[in-house]
């Protein structure tokens, strides 16, 4: 049935006297895979000892920032919580005491956060969605292997940037 | 006319069409010397979890029941509580081997409810992304009809240009197999440098290697005993199933949504509409080649054109689209509109739109209804697999059971796609 003008037959079931009594096409195999078998370039890396680059906009691992003082960026303002369609995130957020604000750059922060990376689909859309520039998926760290299930709820002392030694 | 009620089963004469003899025994007694078998649901050979309860006489298929469903993940149920940024992950996961067409697709259909233009240029973004996935999705589907077939070598080769256009789709959206690609109204960002180089050297290594795997099966005589013949389904019979595609290509009709319908910019491009004879595996096989060759030439033409394209790489349309990061941190207004865009208040109008793009296995359609609200009322996916799996056991009766394997794969059943 011709439905527009830019058809065009493409498979052809006749075989040719040389195809058909086959040994050409197995000489000819042959001879692909045998070039294959002396190339050099592995496609293959070995994976722990090396790593292949990845990409600036990998969406790896999670990480709640600090500021260039070095206090939490985060002021649980839900969004991300909001915007994850894997139900991922929780937190609960606290008002930030007198005495804090070494620790925490906004009013109010949070003083539980936990991701469940077993839910999390690594969509990258809480990144999109925090308007405090905190929470943000590294690319070059993957989430890895676990052996409990409590292992894979990441609460704040895994999520959290490492304070910088000065 | 296209009827949408399927004509009764005459099962003789399908008998005789499938070129099998003296299969049909009303007896019991013959019938009670057929052997039931369990082809699945978690059979290597079915590349995903159907399962089939065939009939067997000996080695010949005499009737299949296909069961759908194990891995159903109410996908359109869940849509209806999402805020539609939040539903293109769930798209990702049903045609997993060309994620980027579903979710590009899933955007066209909100673009088309709200009627956002986008620009020239994240059209042909969109384009180039939608045609590598094209290719991945050929490419998998053919190197594993050659697997199946007992070739394994074929496999290995492609699947290395497969790898490369995996990093592209890391190059331009963070991730591999589920992309969660394309925003409301564009891309989530522009191609950068190093996606760009990709491209353009995935577009100068990949015909070697293309025609290195053609040459190891195209005119292959075991290749072509193994697959002439087997699985067909006349033209009629697919268009009565509703096959779209390169299934439905396959048996010589040129239906194609680029052509009939195009969308995102397709009528700008040349390209030529593969079609097969007969609809046997071997036209399916070789449809999809050719269907490889003309993806990439839209990905050239395309990327010859984007320079030159208008706009940016999303629509400036700020209702919709989310404010750069450096207004929001710092611009009330910007901090407003992200709050109100990430929350899903985008003020749908009420309405019924469907869209349907050409999907690496035929038509899919998107079905959605808004009543207004943040969410949609009912979304309905078209999924070509479903259609296909339907029509499988009238495919594979009269045939062996080695080439019934062989019908499933070359038809691209993905069991994503088939359960959604
Ligand atoms: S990456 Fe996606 S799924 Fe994971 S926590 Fe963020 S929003 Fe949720
Ligand atoms: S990480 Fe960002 S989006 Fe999530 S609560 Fe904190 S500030 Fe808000």
């Amino acid at each position: 049935m011709q439905l527009s003008n830019r058809s065009k037959k493409v498979s052809n079931k006749k075989m040719t006297f040389a195809e058909k009594i086959y040994l050409p096409a197995i000489a000819g195999g042959l001879s692909i895979t045998l070039k294959h078998f002396f190339r050099k370039n592995t496609a293959t890396i070995k994976y722990p000892e090396q790593q292949r680059p990845m990409s600036q906009v990998f969406r790896g691992l999670h990480i709640l920032k600090r500021d260039e003082e070095g206090r939490e960026r985060c002021t649980a303002c839900g969004l991300c919580a909001l915007a994850c369609p894997a139900e991922a995130i929780t937190m609960v957020a606290e008002e930030r005491k007198k005495g804090e604000e070494h620790l925490y750059r906004e009013e109010k922060y949070a003083s539980t956060y936990e991701v469940n990376m077993l839910r999390c689909i690594f969509c990258g859309l809480c990144e999109e969605a925090c308007p405090k520039e905190a929470i943000f998926l590294q690319n070059n760290v993957m989430a890895p292997a676990f052996f409990e299930r409590d292992q894979v709820i990441y609460g704040k002392d895994k999520l959290v940037e490492p304070v910088k030694k000065v | 006319m296209i009827t949408t009620e399927l004509a009764p089963i005459n099962k003789d004469e399908l008998m005789r069409s499938m070129g099998s003899k003296n299969l049909i025994a009303e007896d019991a007694v013959y019938l009670n010397d057929l052997t039931t078998l369990n082809l699945g649901p978690t059979h290597p050979a079915t590349h995903g979890i159907f399962q089939n309860i065939l009939q067997m006489d000996g080695e010949r298929i005499v009737s299949g029941e296909p069961t759908v469903g194990y891995i159903h993940r109410a996908f359109e149920k869940i849509a209806e509580n999402r805020p539609y940024y939040q539903i293109t992950p769930l798209t990702d996961r049903m045609n997993y081997c060309s994620s980027p067409i579903n979710n590009i697709g899933w955007w066209m259909t909100v673009e088309k409810l709200l009627g956002v233009q986008v620009p020239q240029k994240a059209q042909y973004m969109r384009i180039i992304m939608m045609e590598l996935a094209r290719i991945a999705d050929h490419l998998i589907c053919n190197s594993i009809l050659g697997v199946d077939t007992g070739a394994f070598t074929g496999f290995l080769y492609v699947f290395q240009k497969r790898e490369d256009i995996y990093e592209i789709y890391e190059e331009v959206c963070g991730a591999r197999l589920t992309t969660n690609m394309g925003r409301l109204g564009g891309m989530e960002r522009d191609f950068n440098d190093i996606a760009i180089a990709k491209i353009k050297k995935f577009i100068k290594d990949f015909p070697p290697v293309m025609k290195e795997f053609q040459s190891l099966f195209d005119r292959n005589r075991i290749f072509m005993d193994r697959t002439i013949d087997v699985g067909g389904i006349t033209a009629e019979r697919a268009l009565n199933y509703g096959f779209t595609g390169p299934n439905l290509r396959a048996t010589g009709v040129d239906y194609d949504v680029r052509v009939m319908n195009p969308y995102s910019g397709y009528q700008d491009f040349q390209f030529e509409v593969p079609i097969g004879e007969s609809g046997d595996t071997y036209d399916r096989y070789c449809v999809r080649n050719e269907e490889i060759w003309q993806s990439l030439r839209i990905i050239e033409q395309a990327m010859e054109k984007l320079p030159k394209a208008e706009g940016g790489h999303f629509a400036n349309d700020a209702r919709y689209y989310l404010p750069a990061k450096a207004d929001v941190y710092t611009k009330m207004e910007a901090l407003i509109y992200h709050f109100k865009i990430i929350m899903g208040e985008i003020d749908a109008p009420v309405g019924e739109v469907y869209h349907a793009v050409e999907g690496g296995n035929g038509e899919l359609g998107y079905y959605l209804i808004s009543d207004g609200g943040r969410t949609p009322y009912r979304l309905h996916f078209r999924r070509p697999c479903f259609i296909y799996y339907q029509a499988f056991p009238e495919m594979c009766v009269g045939q062996s059971l080695s080439d019934a394997i062989l019908t499933m794969s070359s038809l691209n059943v993905i069991a994503g796609e088939l359960d959604a």
